[in-house]
């Protein structure tokens, strides 16, 4: 997968756990707890979805590196670049 | 009946909120997943019952928080979350204020400036605070304290803020202040929320939802143990059937789990010893009241919920007592079930296990009598007439729920703070075993469990792929 391709998945799940934001104008280095309605749970559901459709596993102590689409796309690359 | 076979990838002891949600999770994620259930039944405390005459009784169903709308949408399926529907009148009537909420933000924020009088930015500053606490704060400041800091004397305030809370989780001015403020964050900021058509019909949408997910269902299953070897789970033992699994998800009581189920002897000493000094949180008392087809209650009056007492303070020793006079009366009006004409009224109230199960079996009888008339006295005020009215009447104590639930001393909201460290350390202790279900007060109640029950299916799928990286 390129860059491009993994910030399209991290926006995917992103609209398939919160339908109704806006994710047209998302800045990519904003946290997205910033700029989307995103608690804490959402965040574990995005991990779940990852986990699920393409086989990251990211401990929980990770978690806090995937704020904002930069760092999360930077964070995944090495595992979904060979995808 | 479900065919199941005798090898699984997960099974979850326990059909609860949290059981039921972590199957669903690890289902919907490709795993194959055992459901195992002591009663006939799924639901855990999330139940009801039918009595001879068309009586329904709801157990626990009113007064979630907002936040069901959306676990339920993400974790079950848009037909359940649509039919979560707010409660619009919440009363309180004790000596020190008689008031009528809508139970957000707002309300309470015009309550507390105008009819209690407080400072607007103080309020706005409260509930701020509240907002801002998470698991990961300072545990040492206890609830009394924080009330202490924004509210110094004011009983009253306490009060408004405190009793709701009590009814939701058994929670108490000696609990972590974070505890308080977490929860209140979440239950008293939108308002609160039922489930439309009852307690039967979500357990029944959760099944079928179980069920498409490929979920395999047992119930009557009692499971006696947790096989374990090596410090890896092998499965769980159900009368004479070891089930083998690569991970066993418990969704009973933490401490039955730990000490009954898997045994002390396959843990450390450390853990144990931290296992046994986690304190479980109270049981209740409930009394159902069922009204006679044709008799009605004046939902003005009572509300959907009415937070009454005769106490002229909020004391937290007094709520566990049998000389209680505090208690939550849920109403349930035929809105609860569309379609049908009836009327329930479910009293509740904090209790000690202790204070019933040690009494001789002709006291335990008298108390619950007295409960029982204790009750009525005190509905008396909102439902004049209510004894005629009244055409099913039975209680429960905390024998009862120890009976239904088999959590050790009829816990009816899991433990207190120190016990969602334990409940999360299981899996370091026994490879493949984790808990579910109410902990630590912040994962307690109807949202509690269920969002609990998909942080566990969380780390129980990380671990599954783990596993199979290792293979």
């Amino acid at each position: 997968m390129t860059n491009e391709e993994i910030r399209q998945a991290v926006i995917d799940i992103l609209s398939d756990i919160s339908p109704e934001e806006d994710l047209e104008n998302l800045d990519d280095n904003t946290p997205f707890r910033d700029q989307l309605s995103l608690d804490s749970m959402d965040v574990m559901d995005i991990i779940l979805e990852l986990r699920k459709r393409y086989r990251v596993n990211i401990p929980e102590e990770d978690y806090g590196k995937l704020d904002t689409m930069t760092n999360t796309v930077a964070y995944l690359e090495p595992s979904l670049k060979e995808m | 009946m479900a065919q199941y076979i005798s090898k699984y990838d997960i099974i979850v002891i326990g059909s609860g909120l949290a059981g039921m949600t972590a199957a669903n999770t690890l289902a919907k994620s490709g795993h194959k997943v055992l459901l195992l259930e002591k009663h006939h039944k799924l639901g855990g405390l999330a139940t009801w019952f039918r009595r001879q005459g068309g009586y329904v009784f709801d157990v626990s169903l009113h007064g979630f928080p907002v936040g069901m709308i959306k676990s339920c949408r993400r974790y079950w399926n848009a037909p359940i979350a649509d039919r979560i529907v707010p409660l619009p009148r919440i009363v309180f009537d004790n000596p020190q204020f008689t008031l009528t909420t809508s139970f957000n933000r707002e309300d309470f924020t015009r309550l507390l400036t105008q009819k209690f009088h407080l400072a607007e930015e103080t309020v706005v500053e409260f509930f701020d605070t509240a907002r801002a606490m998470s698991h990961t704060g300072d545990a040492s400041m206890t609830t009394q304290q924080l009330f202490d800091r924004f509210f110094p004397g004011r009983e009253d305030v306490i009060r408004l803020l405190m009793e709701p809370i009590t009814y939701a989780n058994g929670s108490t001015l000696e609990d972590p202040a974070l505890t308080y403020g977490i929860v209140f964050s979440n239950f008293m900021s939108k308002g609160v929320y039922t489930f439309e058509g009852g307690t039967d019909l979500l357990i029944r949408l959760m099944q079928e939802e179980l069920e498409r997910n490929g979920v395999d269902i047992k119930v009557s299953a009692d499971v006696t143990g947790i096989s374990v070897e090596n410090g890896e789970v092998r499965g769980v033992q159900t009368g004479k059937d070891l089930i083998r699994a690569k991970a066993v998800v418990s969704n009973t009581n933490l401490k039955g789990t730990i000490f009954h189920l898997v045994g002390r002897e396959h843990f450390t000493p450390r853990f144990i010893e931290t296992a046994e000094a986690v304190r479980l949180n109270n049981s209740s008392t409930q009394v159902y009241m069922g009204l006679k087809p044709g008799e009605s209650i004046n939902e003005d009056v009572c509300g959907d919920l009415l937070f009454c007492s005769a106490a002229p303070a909020f004391r937290t020793e007094m709520l566990l007592s049998r000389q209680i006079t505090s208690r939550t009366f849920s109403f349930y009006y035929p809105k609860t079930r569309p379609g049908t004409e009836n009327y329930a009224v479910v009293s509740s109230t904090n209790a000690n296990y202790s204070d019933w199960a040690d009494l001789p079996e002709a006291e335990y009888k008298a108390s619950k009598e007295a409960l029982i008339e204790d009750t009525l006295n005190a509905l008396e005020k909102y439902v004049p007439g209510i004894r005629g009215k009244i055409g099913w009447l039975e209680a429960a104590t905390p024998c009862t729920f120890q009976d239904y639930t088999s959590h050790w001393n009829g816990a009816s909201f899991g433990t207190k703070y120190e016990g969602l460290a334990v409940s999360r350390e299981l899996p370091e202790q026994i490879q493949g075993l984790f808990h579910t279900g109410s902990v630590g007060i912040i994962m307690s109640g109807w949202l509690g469990a269920v969002n609990y029950g998909f942080i566990v299916a969380n780390n129980v799928d990380a671990f599954m792929l783990d596993q199979k990286g290792k293979n």
